[in-house]
C-alpha cells in the first residue's frame, strides 16, 4: 500500500543514501507536508472558536437547537441534518478509499466507478451545506426588543421574516433570561392581539443571520459559523474539482499508461483531510 | 532524457487480488465503525438532556474521546498512515500534537482569565 514500507531494510542501508529512508515518493510526501500545515489552519480556527466561547460572558447557543429542521419537513430533528452530512461526507471518503484499493491493483473500471461516486458524494455535500447556510441566514423567526428592553421570540408557522404580523399564527414568546433560544417546551405564548400590541412598540428586530448580528447568539457565533464551515466547504469545493481532473485522466487511461495510480491516491489523501477536519468541525462547532 | 535517480516507490505500492480483499475487508469494517460512532455522538447529542441529565462534563468528554477514536482511524487506516514507515509518521505527527497540544493549554489558559476579568470588572 504505502511503497516498500514493508519492505525489509537495515537501517545503515537506509540512512546510507541512494534510498529515502520515508520509502514514499516525493509527491505523497508534499501532499502530507501540505495537509499539516492546513490542518495547523484549521486547528487555530477551531481552538480561536474555543477561545471566544470560554472566554465570552453571554450566553452561547446550544447546536442542538439552532441546527435542527430538514428541508421539506416542519417539526424538531436536532442535529440530524448535519448528521446526514457527516454521513454523507464519510461515506465519500470510503468510496474514495475503494478507488485507491483499486488503483493498487490496476483496476482501471474500479478506480472510475468508485472516483465517480466520490465526486458524486462531494457534490451533495456542498449542496447540503448551501441549504444549510440559506437556512442559516434567513432564520427561524428572530426576536425583536422593546425600549425596556425585555426580548420576545417573533413566531409565524411560515417563518416569515420579511412581514411576520401579516399570517394568522403570529404571535410573540417572551424570552428567558440567559437563553438564546427558547427551548419549545414551557414557554408562555401571547395572544395575536397581545403580541401585535408589543410588535407596534419594538425597537429592534433581529431576524436570521449576517456578519454584525445573528438571532441565534453573539455576532461571533455566526462569524465563526460561516468562517469554519465556509472554509471547509471551499475545501471540499476544491476536493470536488481536483477528484473530477483525476477521473478524466482516469477515463483518457493516463495512469494506466504511466503503470500506477498514485495521482489518485494523493487526492485521496486530501479528500480524506477534508473528511477528517469535518469530524472536528463537527464536534467542536455542533456537538460541544 | 530518461532519468536514473528516480525512485519510482509507487510501483511498489501494486497489490494482488488477494490482498485487496482483505484491504477492503478493513475499509468495510472500519466504514462500520465510523457510522456507529457518529450515530452515538448525533443520538447523545440530541437527547443527552433526557438520558444523562447534569452529566454536561461528561458528555462533553466522551464526544472528544470519540472524536479522536474516528480521527484515528481514518488518519491510519483511510490515510494509510499506519501502513507507513514510523520515520514518515513521526514527521507527520509529532510536529503537529506538539503545536497544537501548546495552543490548545495558552487558549485555555487565556480564555480562563480574559472571562475571569470580564466576569470581575465588567
Amino acid at each position: 500500500m504505502a511503497g516498500d514500507a514493508t519492505k525489509a531494510l537495515s537501517n545503515d542501508v537506509l540512512w546510507g543514501g541512494g534510498r529515502s529512508p520515508f520509502s514514499i515518493s516525493y509527491g505523497k510526501m508534499m501532499m502530507w507536508f501540505f495537509l499539516v500545515s492546513d490542518a495547523l489552519t484549521f486547528s487555530g480556527l477551531l481552538v480561536a472558536y474555543g477561545f471566544v466561547r470560554h472566554s465570552t460572558t453571554e450566553a452561547w447557543p446550544i447546536g442542538e437547537e439552532v441546527f435542527r429542521a430538514l428541508p421539506f419537513l416542519h417539526g424538531n430533528y436536532p442535529l440530524i441534518y448535519v448528521a446526514l452530512m457527516t454521513a454523507i461526507l464519510i461515506f465519500s471518503s470510503v468510496t474514495m478509499v475503494l478507488a485507491v484499493e483499486a488503483g493498487h491493483r490496476m483496476d482501471k473500471s474500479g478506480v472510475i466507478k468508485w472516483l465517480f461516486a466520490t465526486v458524486l458524494g462531494g457534490a451533495f455535500f456542498v449542496g447540503s451545506q448551501a441549504w444549510e447556510w440559506s437556512h442559516f441566514i434567513h432564520g427561524g423567526g428572530g426576536y425583536m426588543t422593546t425600549a425596556a428592553g425585555e426580548k420576545y421570540w417573533v413566531h409565524n408557522d411560515e417563518h416569515d421574516t420579511h412581514n411576520p404580523t401579516a399570517h394568522e399564527s403570529f404571535h410573540l414568546v417572551p424570552a428567558l433570561e440567559g437563553h438564546y433560544l427558547q427551548g419549545a417546551e414551557g414557554a408562555h405564548h401571547l395572544s395575536r392581539e397581545e403580541s401585535i400590541a408589543i410588535w407596534n412598540k419594538r425597537v429592534s428586530y433581529v431576524d436570521g443571520a449576517n456578519m454584525t448580528r445573528n438571532e441565534y447568539g453573539p455576532p461571533q457565533y455566526a462569524n465563526f459559523f460561516f468562517f469554519i464551515t465556509g472554509f471547509h466547504g471551499f475545501h471540499v469545493f476544491s476536493g470536488v474539482i481536483i477528484n473530477l481532473i483525476v477521473l478524466v485522466m482516469a477515463l483518457q487511461g493516463v495512469f494506466h499508461r504511466r503503470g500506477h495510480y498514485e495521482m489518485v491516491e494523493k487526492a485521496g489523501l486530501y479528500w480524506h483531510f477534508v473528511d477528517l477536519v469535518w469530524v472536528f468541525v463537527f464536534t467542536f462547532f455542533y456537538l460541544l | 532524457m530518461e532519468r536514473d535517480d528516480i525512485i519510482e516507490y509507487s510501483l511498489d505500492a501494486h497489490h494482488s487480488e488477494e490482498e485487496g480483499r482483505k484491504i477492503r475487508r478493513k475499509i468495510w469494517l472500519v466504514t462500520l465503525l465510523l457510522a456507529v460512532v457518529t450515530t452515538i455522538e448525533v443520538a447523545v447529542g440530541a437527547y443527552w438532556k433526557e438520558w444523562f441529565p447534569g452529566h454536561w462534563q461528561a458528555v462533553k468528554w466522551t464526544f472528544v474521546v470519540l472524536t479522536l477514536v474516528k480521527a484515528t482511524y481514518i488518519v491510519m487506516t483511510f490515510m494509510h498512515l499506519g501502513d507507513e514507515r514510523r520515520n514518515i509518521r513521526s514527521i507527520i505527527l509529532l510536529p503537529y500534537a506538539l503545536f497544537i497540544l501548546y495552543l490548545i493549554f495558552i487558549a485555555i489558559w487565556e480564555s480562563q482569565y480574559v472571562h475571569h476579568t470580564w466576569e470581575t470588572y465588567l
